[in-house]
């Protein structure tokens, strides 16, 4: 087995190539090799979803992906969502609605929630709850984070 | 500026990804850290081996024997070592014996596999029971971290003559605060000019605990430790303790091999390793005359401490003084013990021993009421503190306290009336869903215990910078509760200029002072109090020295500081905590005035409970309370919010699961928080009433929402499925339905 594969893969629209190691996980490539380390490690078993990213289109915990798996990928991280200097819709109302208290689960959160919205457009809140179910927060009980996708749902409106 | 719902100073960096926590932070070159602790819960440590196929010689390898100044962490008690020596004593299964460090991460890992160590075992205590049995003397001379008492009157005059003697008793889970960033610690320690410079920067709550810990463990005066705090991914007590140990780790691997070193624990290992809630048994005893008027309360409160003391001590007092609830009774009597056992030691979370007894107590007045065959809102009525009424510290209640009006619109909100009765008829059918409405009032005093707030005597300071904003200086630290936000807000307030011209510096203990820890829900009302005096401080001393002239306008004011840093170099002013004169304290009677004030609350919840699988659902949650004036209601708000979600999750889901003492569900698989699809809107009302101790009048919120939600949601099961042996927490479907066959199978 080589000591190590050459990744391509295109990372909030700029393609990227680095030397990483054959089991190597996604997580690890994104915050190490390529230094994006708004992505976070909560438990590394899948199951709190901070280190959510979208591997072509599709959500995925990156620390249960191998980095082989994503060659030739697009990915996108927390880092990717803003416009340059400009928040996304979801962001601002994150901002606005304190939908992010210690921040660990935002990036994560965020972009399961960007997901979510660009699947379903008009949530209920209920289907915002199940949407939001593999992303754990322990700082705001979710009320503030769903009044947050809320606003950004109905365009800036909201509570 | 107080009352403002401003937005969260760091917000846009957590929103962009931009924040830097302490694992983001990117040192070239850094080794990476791995622990090897024990494996048995109690023994001597007779050797260390190291396997065969590891490159030892690329390791750095600390020991014990390494520690260049004092293998003991600063704490209350100075009596947990970093590392245990060859021919000492392990008292716990998580004890950290050797540390490793190595570039490879990967490597670090397979060589802390390769380590093994030999221990004579000795016999353990492994619960609150055996340990005051003293079925075996592991701690002193009595197993006892700590022993409180506090009496007023003397309730063994009444049990014989009082119409009603109710006992029972009570039990509460450890818990894990399950901050989302586990335990990180990045260290450097450089050798210059023939001295040592030791520097951490981690995730820790208190910056000032790892200094003290640092200075002790390497024997350095205070100038040469630098602590520094990063954006933290959420703490909730778990990281007020624990950082002053894998700190100095941190730092000890940095100091042998000279290089930086990160000590990033996964998940498993903070688990497994990292402080708790403190278990807790309560035995309580009233007395009642024929009309439920309180008569006497007494109180036997025991929380197991672990191995060492670490928070014990103060865990301790504030559950017994919180043990008699919101209550007045003439006879009052506690009896409060924190026992060593040979488990990795509990320490700080949310509420700090308050939510175990305050369980008890909100648990005991429900089956109170129904043995006096009375309604628990009319029990509770009969029996609330009022102005004018004292504590069992003999503490007066000197604001205008209105508890009953707190309760009432409670059990408004949540429609407690109706629904105890619609449920009634309801639960009579037949049908699996049973549903029950019950609540909690309690209190949850505000700042340090007792003269915890005079003792460490918090400095704080405002300091204006070249481009004319103000920036904070204190050692205060964001875990996400909203600290940058609420202290710019205080101290824009006191120098009436808007909310952009300040912000906090990053706390680094070679910029702020000691603000004293964030822990205790001070941080509002106590430093921002002080933050206060020294804003006005720094205002007054802008005007005599001619660089400001009021009113100013915010552009007058900018171009006032400019001036002043342009002419001084340096303008800084600060303040110090200075006890209200009345105040007072005797820490050996425990008698006087425990807290400065209280915020005061209801709580109250609605649950169904589905009897074909015993699942708990939480349909409604109401929370009201009185904090004081709120100087940021929706970062306020969020913090009810999150504390109810998990108290929620320590009243029905939460258990930790112990082998031999040690946590073996150290997952988050199954470990159960709250997911978003779990919990209901809670919902959130403030009654404002301004108190004279806090900036603006406000008082702390911080813990108060972890105190509720375990007491009125078993109230709210025994009222959906009748009188059960309901007298614990965590109440998980396993236990409810044990509960439940004693009765209809038993």
């Amino acid at each position: 087995m080589a000591d190590h594969i050459t990744l391509r893969m295109k990372v909030n629209g700029e393609d990227r190539s680095v030397e990483v190691h054959p089991f190597a996980r996604l997580l690890d490539v994104l915050r190490e090799d390529l230094r994006l380390t708004g992505t976070k490690e909560g438990c590394g078993e899948g199951e709190c979803g901070a280190c959510t990213v979208l591997v072509d289109g599709r959500v995925v915990n990156s620390c249960l992906v191998p980095a082989a798996q994503v060659q030739g990928s697009e990915i996108v991280t927390v880092e990717g969502l803003a416009k340059g200097d400009e928040l996304s819709p979801l962001q601002a109302a994150f901002v606005a609605h304190n939908g992010a208290q210690c921040g660990f689960c935002t990036p994560g959160m965020l972009v399961a929630a960007t997901d979510l919205l660009n699947r379903c457009p008009n949530p209920t809140e209920d289907a915002v709850r199940e949407g939001l179910a593999g992303n754990l927060c322990r700082c705001t009980g979710y009320s503030k984070i769903l009044d947050a996708v809320h606003t950004a749902a109905s365009g800036g409106e909201g509570k | 500026m107080i009352g403002a719902s401003s937005h969260r100073k760091e917000g846009r960096a957590k929103v962009t990804g931009a924040a830097l926590y302490t694992d983001d932070k990117f040192m070239p070159g850094a080794l990476h850290g791995v622990t090897i602790r024990s494996q048995v819960p109690r023994g001597i440590l007779k050797a260390i081996r190291f396997g065969e196929g590891i490159p030892w010689d690329e390791f750095t390898i600390v020991t014990a024997a390494d520690i260049p100044g004092k293998n003991l962490v600063a704490s209350v008690v100075h009596d947990q070592p970093f590392l245990v020596g060859i021919g000492e004593e392990i008292t716990h299964m998580e004890q950290p014996v050797v540390l490793l460090a190595h570039a490879d991460r990967h490597l670090a890992e397979k060589a802390r596999r390769a380590v093994s160590l030999e221990v004579e075992e000795l016999p353990a205590i492994l619960d609150i029971q055996s340990s005051l049995e003293l079925q075996q003397v592991i701690y002193g001379p009595n197993n006892l971290l700590k022993e409180i008492r506090i009496q007023k009157g003397d309730p063994a005059t009444v049990w014989a003559t009082a119409a009603h003697v109710i006992e029972g008793e009570y039990r509460t889970g450890a818990q894990e605060q399950m901050y989302l960033e586990t335990n990180a610690m990045v260290a450097q320690v450089e050798e210059k000019e023939g001295q040592t410079w030791v520097t951490v920067w981690g995730s820790l709550q208190c910056p000032y605990y790892v200094h003290n810990a640092l200075k002790q463990l390497f024997d350095l005066p205070g100038d040469r430790v630098r602590v520094v705090a990063m954006e933290m991914g959420g703490a909730f007590g778990g990281k007020e303790d624990y950082p002053s140990v894998n700190g100095g780790h941190a730092a000890l691997l940095a100091w042998k091999s000279g290089l930086p070193v990160k000590l990033i624990y996964d998940r498993e290992e903070d688990l497994a390793c990292t402080t708790k809630r403190h278990p807790s048994r309560t035995l309580l005893k009233t007395a009642f005359d024929a009309d439920g008027q309180l008569l006497a309360i007494e109180v036997d409160f025991a929380i197991d401490g672990g191995a060492y003391a670490t928070m014990s001590p103060v865990v301790l007092s504030r559950g017994a003084l919180h043990a008699a609830g919101v209550y007045c009774a003439p006879h009052v009597k506690v009896h409060a013990r924190a026992v060593a056992t040979n488990t990795p030691p509990p320490g700080a979370f949310r509420g700090f021993g308050a939510p175990q007894s305050l369980f008890a107590i909100e648990r005991h007045m429900d089956i109170c009421a129904r043995k006096l065959g009375l309604d628990p809102v009319e029990l509770r009525r009969k029996n609330f503190l009022r102005m004018g009424g004292t504590m069992a510290t003999g503490q007066v209640i000197r604001e205008d306290l209105d508890l009953g009006g707190i309760m009432d619109r409670a059990l408004a909100e949540i429609g407690y009336h109706d629904k105890r009765a619609a449920y009634a008829i309801t639960n009579q059918e037949d049908d699996p869903i049973k549903r029950g409405v019950g609540f909690s009032v309690f209190m949850h005093g505000c700042g340090f215990t007792g003269s915890g707030e005079s003792y460490l005597a918090s400095v704080a300071g405002v300091e204006g910078l070249a481009d004319g904003t103000v920036s904070i200086l204190a050692a205060s630290t964001e875990m996400g509760q909203g600290k940058n936000t609420v202290f710019s807000q205080i101290v824009a307030e006191a120098l009436k200029v808007p909310f952009d011209l300040v912000d906090v510096a990053q706390v680094d203990t070679d910029h702020v002072p000691n603000s004293g820890p964030t822990v205790a829900s001070r941080s509002t009302m106590m430093v921002g109090r002080i933050l206060e005096d020294a804003a006005i401080g720094f205002k007054q001393a802008l005007v005599q020295q001619g660089f400001l002239k009021e009113p100013y306008t915010a552009e007058e004011f900018r171009a006032g500081v400019q001036r002043a840093v342009e002419t001084l170099g340096s303008v800084k002013c600060y303040g110090q905590y200075h006890k209200p004169a009345n105040i007072t304290w005797n820490d050996a009677t425990y008698q006087g005035d425990a807290y400065p004030t209280y915020s005061w609350a209801c709580y109250a919840a609605d649950v169904a409970v589905d009897l074909d699988i015993f699942e708990v659902k939480v349909e409604d949650f109401v929370t009201v309370q009185e904090v004081g004036r709120v100087v940021n209601p929706r970062l306020a708000a969020g913090q009810i919010e999150g504390g109810v979600a998990q108290g929620i999750g320590w009243g029905l889901w939460e258990e930790v699961t112990t082998k031999q003492g040690r946590m073996i569900n150290n997952q988050m698989t199954n470990y159960i928080i709250p997911t978003s699809a779990d919990l209901p809107r809670i919902r959130v009302t403030f009654l404002e009433n301004a108190h004279p101790a806090g900036p603006g009048g406000a008082k702390g919120i911080g813990e108060l929402p972890m105190d509720g939600p375990g007491p009125a949601l078993v109230n709210a099961l025994e009222a959906a499925l009748g009188p059960l042996r309901l007298d614990e927490v965590p109440m998980t479907p396993e236990r409810l339905l044990a509960r439940w066959e004693e009765v209809s199978h038993g």
